[in-house]
């Protein structure tokens, strides 16, 4: 049980370190989600370019595709080492996390080398359209059809809550080719230009006030059979090697709210007993989550021990968002609950901690659900970690085009 | 980073499972708990002493293994899953551990050998009234080396030989060793919410107390002892948390309800999910514990604070959803959910609740943030 690096990591983390401090540019505020600003997706891509030329982007991967050749420990340690700088944004999460390790996995050769040494460089962004406004959680149940047209397949739909499709050059499509089978066997995954005429991208307005996210509508998108990713009927084994990938890149923590701001803050504030940071019912909520908030940073490191050794972490990292979202919300609550009236402000200039717990709060119902709600987060535990049975499925043995829908 | 037991340890673990599955199964538990007259299983506290457990963390020049703090919390997570109806914890998290952090030479060399050989039962007194453990409300006094005043509940008082006791001389907090056996020590069985870990009320006039470790310094003693023990304790937790959320599985898989089993359904599913959630959470902290502990550093009243805080949650929150997922079986005498239930309380109080640990770990941060 040593908390510290072994001197092989210590070694790296010093290596990694110093590069850091001599390359990594000094971005001011670019992490708020400046990506609409060229100037911040300029910063973006050098930065990405300039990792990847020193063999810090794809750290895990092989360095004939443009990755780094080293260990999924090295990749840890080179994410904790580049969080502590204000980096720019990272609009290449999920080509680079996602979309690209499927088509290494699955895609043909050709696709390979057209498309994998661009994306470490940053040069193209992907983007994964699988979510469907009749289908969030539920993404076998995706709706857009695509129709086999001599060698093109035409493609009409919609997509939902797709990360940076306004920025994205690539999309990884999931898509309806056979309606008459049930509901996993009718789908095939395609790769998609998202500049192609069909293809049309609109900001979603969340609630937070920004748009992070977009709605994506195809009208007769016309694509050849060459950007099929797997085969035809295939798209739900190909999805779940997307999936599979995103649950191998290790997470951070919870970000936004924590504990040393929420002390912060309750004492610079009056409760009727006196000074906030005296409060012993706010006292023991932080108490406990000091306890949420270390552990999930404790457990990436078991995580990150796993894969020191060599050995397949265990599923304990898949507790991280359930814990870290609802922690942000009721930390925030709480927040503006100290503030009092005051907590209604998010103006920066007069919120207390310029607004940060009010961002936090309209922030968190989004944590909340994208990437897996609570609740499916949930199931996936019972079921794939604890090995409880399924639920009783009513779509599993029907045609798909015979599934009760709702709205 | 090397976060998580060497495979030495996983070893020493994977052994002790075994052994405990062999010799504590749950007719041993209820044993205990069915008889009124029995404290402890002997047996077994003579087999975990042949298997030199009582030991682990005492130096091989006091006669233990002198393997370390991380070997020991490892043992106890094994034993905190069996429900192992023995004074380990008095013995060995708070007399040995505070015999190594205050004895002098000649106290270690007198009693290390003999708590690890199994020969000597400890226990910890230092509460007298309701509420949490402070100086204030020590009454216990000492003079001239004798000790008069009343403790309880005493957990393992009723069966040890030797008593780590807190009293005032001269009006401050002191630590002092008493042999139980001795003139001026009486004591009476209480009846406790887990029978299987027996408590006692000890009444002293006039005992030979021994100091241990400077006098006045009794107060910062016993929480040091206490921030050691809670690491320990929370891998007992952790064990006892993890048997609870089988058991619920089990249960949860077998058990059929309107036609299929009742872990299909969600209401069921989350709330599994949510005590694996906090079983990690609880896991990782005690990991954390743990290696504070060997450390030695200024980390381990926080790490410890944080390990309890988060141990007594899981435990409490495994206990009480098994039973509620077992429904009405869980209720009865014949099924072993009230086991977990009662052992998480009598753990989860015995070296305080997590309500007074919140608050020392909130405490902690403050003076670390201000460091």
């Amino acid at each position: 049980m040593d908390f510290n690096d072994t001197s092989e990591e210590a070694a790296y983390r010093k290596e990694v370190r110093a590069w850091l401090k001599a390359n990594a540019p000094r971005t001011k505020g670019a992490r708020d989600g400046g990506l609409e600003d060229p100037v911040s997706m300029d910063d973006s891509r050098a930065w990405q370019r300039k990792k990847a030329e020193a063999g810090y982007a794809c750290i895990t991967w092989p360095k004939a595709w443009g990755g780094g050749g080293g260990a999924a420990w090295q990749s840890v340690i080179f994410g904790q080492e580049e969080a502590a700088f204000q980096t720019p944004a990272n609009p290449f999460a999920i080509g680079l996390g996602m979309c690209v390790p499927t088509v290494m996995t699955v895609g043909n050769e050709a696709d390979k080398q057209r498309f994998v040494r661009p994306a470490v460089l940053g040069e193209e962004i992907w983007c994964q359209l699988f979510s469907e406004p009749s289908g969030g959680s539920d993404a076998a149940a995706a709706r857009t059809r695509a129709v086999k047209d001599g060698d093109d397949w035409v493609i009409n739909g919609q997509k939902v809550w797709t990360s940076g499709a306004h920025f994205s050059d690539f999309g990884l499509l999931l898509a309806r080719t056979d309606p008459d089978v049930p509901k996993h066997k009718g789908l095939t995954m395609f790769w998609i230009d998202m500049k192609a005429s069909g293809v049309e991208v609109r900001p979603i307005h969340q609630m937070s006030g920004a748009s992070n996210f977009n709605e994506v509508y195809f009208t007769d998108l016309r694509v050849k059979d060459s950007q099929r990713v797997g085969a035809v009927g295939e798209g739900w084994r190909v999805a779940l090697v997307t999936l599979m990938n995103e649950r191998l890149s290790v997470g951070g923590g919870g970000g936004g709210s924590n504990y040393r701001r929420l002390l912060a803050l309750a004492g610079d504030i009056q409760t009727l007993t006196g000074l906030g940071v005296k409060d012993a019912a706010l006292r023991e909520k932080i108490a406990e989550w000091y306890v949420q908030a270390e552990g999930l940073k404790y457990t990436t490191f078991r995580t990150m021990t796993a894969l020191s050794r060599g050995q397949t972490p265990g599923p304990e990292s898949s507790i991280g968002k359930v814990v870290s979202a609802t922690l942000m919300q009721d930390m925030a609550n709480t927040a503006l609950e100290l503030e009092d009236q005051f907590g209604i402000i998010s103006d920066p200039a007069n919120a207390p901690l310029a607004g940060g717990f009010q961002t936090a709060l309209m922030n968190a119902p989004g944590l909340r659900i994208a990437g897996g709600t609570d609740e499916i987060l949930r199931n996936i535990i019972a079921e794939r970690v604890l090995g409880l049975p399924q639920d009783v499925r009513l779509d599993k043995d029907v045609a798909f085009k015979d599934i009760p829908t709702g709205r | 980073m090397d976060f998580d037991f060497s495979d030495d340890q996983k070893f020493l673990k994977t052994e002790a499972r075994k052994f405990l599955d062999a010799r504590c199964g749950v007719a041993v538990v209820r044993g205990v708990l069915d008889d009124g007259a029995k404290a402890y299983d002997a047996e077994l506290w003579k087999a975990v002493a042949g298997q030199g457990w009582l030991g682990v963390n005492i130096p091989e020049a006091h006669g233990g293994l002198g393997l370390g703090g991380v070997e020991l919390c490892a043992i106890a997570e094994e034993l905190g899953r069996a429900l192992a109806p023995i004074p380990f914890a008095s013995t060995v998290y708070f007399v040995a551990e505070a015999l190594m952090l205050a004895g002098s030479q000649a106290q270690k060399a007198k009693w290390l050998p003999k708590i690890a050989a199994g020969e000597v039962i400890g226990c910890f007194a230092t509460v007298e009234r309701p509420g949490v453990l402070t100086e204030a409300q020590v009454q216990a006094k000492v003079e001239g080396g004798k000790l008069t005043g009343v403790k309880l509940p005493v957990t393992d008082g009723d069966i040890a030989d030797l008593a780590v006791v807190l009293a005032k001389q001269a009006g401050r907090g002191s630590l002092y060793l008493v042999e139980l056996a001795g003139p001026g020590v009486a004591r009476e069985v209480l009846t406790t919410l887990d029978p299987t870990r027996s408590a006692a009320r000890l009444v002293f006039t006039g005992a030979t107390a021994e100091p241990l470790g400077d006098p006045g310094e009794g107060m910062s003693l016993a929480e040091a002892i206490l921030d050691r023990a809670a690491v320990m304790l929370a891998f007992e937790q952790v064990g006892g948390a993890d048997r609870a959320l089988e058991m619920a599985k089990e249960y949860a898989m077998q058990r059929y309800a309107f036609g299929r089993p009742i872990g299909s359904y969600q209401a069921i599913k989350h709330k599994l999910a949510d005590i694996y959630i906090k079983n990690e959470l609880a896991r990782s902290n005690a990991y954390y514990g743990a290696w504070a502990l060997g450390a030695g550093g200024s980390q381990l009243p926080l790490a410890a604070a944080a390990a309890r805080v988060a141990a007594c949650e899981a435990f409490w929150f495994a206990a009480k959803e098994n039973l509620q997922t077992h429904g009405g079986m869980g209720f009865t005498w014949d099924v072993d959910c009230h086991l977990y239930y009662r052992r998480a309380q009598q753990l989860g109080l015995v070296a305080g609740g997590a309500k007074a640990w919140k608050e020392r770990l909130v405490s902690q941060l403050e003076r670390r943030n201000a460091a």
